[in-house]
């Protein structure tokens, strides 16, 4: 946290000093601030320092989501257009991990940003999310994919 | 150029995925399946306008608004999603007739609303 503060200073700094306040100086600011904050730990510290890590995962994740939301809105776009639509609907439990709410919340959101999944209800002991799928081949993949995928990314972010 | 192509590009694409958007409304059989093309069909065309209009305009002020714009949108959106659907699953609308599996009816706890 206070990594990330320095972080941010650093990148104003870099915004004075060459004389733009731009959102393409203060990124770039940022970004140099972080890789001159990584040299000034040595590695085995860097990947202790929960800073570090939390950024490089939340640029996975960003990635990873990102890349998610183009392809599978392109399967519901083609679907869409397609005369005869090829879809297999479904809904299914899905047994979650997530435990506080927050967990929960974003959980239940992400799915539902991902096109092809939507999120409907949690079950009362909190254990099970229902959602409604777009292409359920197998339920069992289906859960397996966003267990492995959505779920342990999101909550390695979150813990 | 290279900056015409790109918000070309980003509004093109935006474009077309609204109309994707539309065109699912209309033409998908049940009411959960119209969600998926409602919500994130068309969030995904809203933030790729956005980002176009970001890039052309480049200063500060746009592309901050455009960045809480397309915060707000992930936001909201998948919320009224969830909750049109849950409010429509618990009061009886029907699936379509090719769902595969529900399994939240075979095993799950739709019972008295207490909450």
């Amino acid at each position: 946290m206070q990594l990330f503060v320095v972080n941010v200073l650093i990148s104003m700094l870099w915004a004075l000093l060459t004389g733009k306040v731009s959102v393409g100086s203060l990124t770039l600011g940022f970004v140099l601030g972080y890789f001159a904050l990584t040299l000034l730990y040595p590695a085995e510290e860097e990947k202790k320092n929960s800073y570090f890590q939390k950024t490089m995962q939340v640029v996975r994740f960003a990635l990873f989501f990102t890349k998610e939301l183009v392809v599978s809105s392109w399967r519901v776009a083609i679907d869409v257009i397609k005369p005869l639509p090829l879809m297999r609907p479904g809904v299914i439990g899905i047994p979650i991990d997530a435990e506080t709410d927050l967990e929960i919340t974003m959980l239940a959101n992400i799915i539902s940003l991902t096109p092809g999944t939507l999120s409907l209800d949690v079950s009362k002991d909190r254990k099970t999310l229902y959602i409604h799928a777009m292409y359920v081949a197998n339920p069992d993949d289906l859960r397996k994919e966003i267990k492995d995928g959505l779920e342990r990314r999101l909550l390695e972010l979150l813990r | 150029m290279i900056r015409e192509i790109l918000v070309s590009a980003f509004l093109l694409i935006g474009g077309l995925l609204s109309l994707v958007a539309v065109a699912g409304v209309l033409r998908l059989p049940d009411l959960f399946t119209r969600m998926h093309a409602a919500t994130k069909t068309g969030t995904v065309g809203v933030s790729a306008i956005t980002i176009g209009m970001m890039i052309h305009f480049g200063n500060i002020t746009v592309t901050s608004r455009g960045v809480l714009v397309i915060a707000f949108f992930l936001l909201t959106a998948p919320v009224a999603a969830h909750m049109i659907g849950r409010a429509a699953y618990r009061s009886g609308v029907s699936l379509w007739i090719l769902t595969r599996i529900d399994e939240w009816k075979t095993h799950g706890d739709l019972g008295e609303e207490d909450d």
